[in-house]
């Protein structure tokens, strides 16, 4: 199977009142807490981060996009993957993704995704998130009654772009392009694989088997929640005829490793509370617009995580936050030893089917120190018990296809004079 | 639903059929519904058909206005449908009273189309907006802000705008809560984000006579928006408040004599 190394790069130093004097995380946010001089800190720490957990191993790094929120400090995930397209060698580049309706004219992300591909040397995978309805339609002002529509479109059009030679033109219903011909184009052949993050509603999942792409579940609730999800996923997936290869699923899991299951209690218990607490304290005002879910969703009931929270929430927030040892009695975070957690991923793994494995070892405001620690101990002594389940029965179609190594360019080395 | 002498016919328009509610005699008055639709008559309509002929077609993703909204791009795909809703209901060249997002599409098709439409009653409608008093965000609520938001006898309006009628079985109240976010949602591949929509740069085409009606306790679009509408038009306006009324002025206010 896969291990992912995921970074959100949550602001880390929001202030312990936080939840009591501000009413959300996400778009509309005191920006009197943002201070850019820990933030140059904070992204040169996460940066390190990824590069490490790519040195160390790690099938791949993942990167994503949030706009107007203190727990997603990347608006643009392309300028951080375009540094690791530099500073790692081996590891995938996993764009999770770029929000397709936000991109006038979504040849944009054409374009960059192309651009990653090329100076990765055929590294990338490309992700194509709806986005939420923070980040899209109340940070970014998109249309809740057009934004699937637009991402449909948007979609349509890149993937052309990506595999049609001539230059042609694009007469959508949103977009009007006469000459459509990215340079630079992907080097990986059609195309980089696709995958796409949802949260649960049908149409993605027709959609995925449809185009072939790899459906990536990314909740921040853990495997105990995740199971239903999943099993509507497979469920959908054999009723339209497709095999069960794991690799079709991704999942998010967030995980906390120390050498003893105390330890681990110890370690992870205040970056999990920051997270689950402060991070997503987001004003349940933003968590569902009315056109943002489409009709069949509602009617199957498959309400997205935020959605279900925000209804079951009797006060202002979408999330209510639960205890520390709630998140580990749920599974939220997987925390333990290593032959603990690997135990439990193991399991995880093989009952949702699920063969790209997303990890979540920085999370809230854990440090760097323990992030390094955290991705270390689960490099060498987690991932080896994990690391070749299912691939002697599947085979991974949803990977990226890079140059031969000896083929691929290294950053000449800077030399500080 | 048939209230007391109300006949509901259809329209078809791209491919839906539209509902159409008429019942009075006199004089005709088009009445485009606000935020939300109409589910059911309503007493301020039977106030309107007391006086006049009233007709009342569903707008696109209304109830009764079926999924005609998904078809609609741009605000001119909106105001063409507008125009071709007004003809198809008989209402072309008729006095038109606009509630709401109703009056920004009946606002709108006046600006466009001087012959469509022959007077005006705008109550409380969206299409201005001024930063030093912004127009509320309708979409951006807790579900337990929605009453007080729109209307001053929340507790009622919450009976009976935003809950489904009793006895209904879980499918059929899936159904109902379906059919009221559709017009919330329609409402926003209109207006979204902000309401405004150039409206401003047209006014001045509105050249037939303007009533617009404002509740004073409208928290939605503030009540000051009344002028600012007047300064921009071209014909007589005029413009009436009324005390203790919301945004929601239909409900909150049936009986009052706007016409």
């Amino acid at each position: 199977m896969k291990l992912l190394w995921f970074h959100l790069m949550p602001y880390t130093d929001l202030p312990d009142d936080f939840t009591k004097r501000h009413p959300s995380v996400w778009v509309d946010i005191d920006s009197r807490l943002f201070e850019p001089a820990k933030a140059h800190g904070m992204y040169n720490d996460f940066m390190d981060e990824l590069e490490f957990a790519a040195e160390i191993g790690f099938d791949g790094v993942c990167v994503n996009e949030h706009h107007q929120n203190a727990y997603g400090l990347m608006p643009s995930p392309n300028i951080v993957a375009a540094s690791l397209a530099r500073r790692t060698r081996d590891a995938a580049i996993v764009v999770m993704g770029n929000s397709l309706a936000l991109y006038n004219p979504p040849m944009r992300v054409a374009e960059e995704f192309a651009m990653l591909d090329c100076i990765s040397g055929g590294r990338l995978v490309a992700g194509f998130p709806v986005g939420t309805p923070m980040d899209t339609c109340f940070a970014y002002g998109q249309n809740p009654s057009q934004l699937r529509e637009r991402y449909f479109e948007a979609h349509d059009l890149i993937v052309r772009a990506w595999t049609e030679p001539d230059t042609f033109v694009w007469n959508g219903r949103f977009n009007k392009q006469r000459y459509v011909n990215p340079w630079p184009r992907p080097l990986q052949q059609p195309h980089p694989p696709i995958w796409i993050p949802g949260g649960g509603s049908v149409e993605t999942w027709h959609w995925c088997a449809e185009k072939d792409y790899v459906y990536a579940y990314l909740s921040y609730f853990g495997y105990k929640l995740g199971q239903a999800t999943m099993q509507g996923f497979w469920d959908e997936m054999e009723r339209l005829g497709k095999d069960k290869n794991p690799f079709r699923a991704g999942f998010l899991q967030f995980v906390g490793v120390a050498e003893t299951h105390q330890e681990a209690l110890e370690l992870y218990r205040e970056p999990a509370e920051y997270f689950y607490n402060r991070c997503l304290h987001v004003d349940a005002r933003y968590a569902n617009p009315a056109g943002y879910s489409s009709e069949a969703t509602i009617r199957a009931r498959v309400a997205s995580q935020v959605v279900a929270a925000a209804n079951k929430a009797t006060d202002a927030v979408a999330y209510g936050p639960p205890s520390f040892e709630e998140m580990v009695d749920k599974g939220y975070v997987i925390i333990g030893s290593p032959d603990e957690v690997a135990d439990k991923l193991r399991e995880v793994a093989v009952n949702m089917n699920v063969g790209q494995l997303m990890l979540l070892l920085q999370f809230g405001n854990m440090n760097k120190e323990t992030a390094f620690y955290n991705t270390e101990l689960f490099a060498k002594r987690v991932a080896p018990q994990l690391k070749n389940l299912f691939e002697d029965k599947w085979e991974n179609l949803w990977w990226p296809r890079p140059l031969p190594r000896e083929e691929r360019s290294n950053p000449r080395p800077v030399v500080v004079r | 639903m048939s209230a007391p002498g109300v006949k509901e016919t259809t329209v078809k328009l791209g491919g839906e059929k539209i509902r159409v509610w008429e019942k009075g005699a006199g004089e005709t008055l088009g009445v485009l519904a606000g935020l939300g639709g109409l589910c059911d008559w309503t007493p301020f309509l039977d106030e309107l058909a007391n006086r006049r002929r009233v007709v009342v077609p569903s707008l696109p993703g209304y109830p009764g206005g079926g999924q005609l909204h998904r078809q609609l791009d741009t605000l001119a795909d909106w105001v063409i449908c507008t125009l071709d809703l007004l003809e198809a209901a008989g209402l072309d060249g008729a006095e038109l009273l606009g509630h709401s997002i109703g009056g920004t599409l009946a606002a709108e098709a006046a600006a466009f189309s001087r012959a469509s439409v022959k007077k005006l009653v705008l109550v409380a409608p969206f299409g201005l907006f001024d930063e030093s008093e912004p127009v509320a965000d309708p979409w951006a609520r807790r579900a337990n802000e929605i009453p007080a938001l729109f209307s001053t006898k929340p507790a009622e309006f919450a009976k009976e705008r935003l809950t489904p009628p009793a006895g209904l079985s879980p499918d059929a109240a899936t159904e109902w809560a379906i059919v009221q976010n559709r017009a919330t949602e329609a409402a926003a591949r209109l207006l979204w984000p902000i309401g405004e929509l150039g409206l401003a740069k047209r006014l001045h085409r509105i050249t037939c006579p303007v009533k617009l009606v404002w509740g004073t306790e409208d928290r939605i679009v503030p009540p000051s928006y009344a002028k600012k509408f007047a300064s921009g038009l071209a014909g007589p306006t005029e413009i009436q408040v009324v005390p203790g009324a919301g945004h929601a002025l239909d409900f909150d206010a049936p009986r009052a004599a706007i016409l």
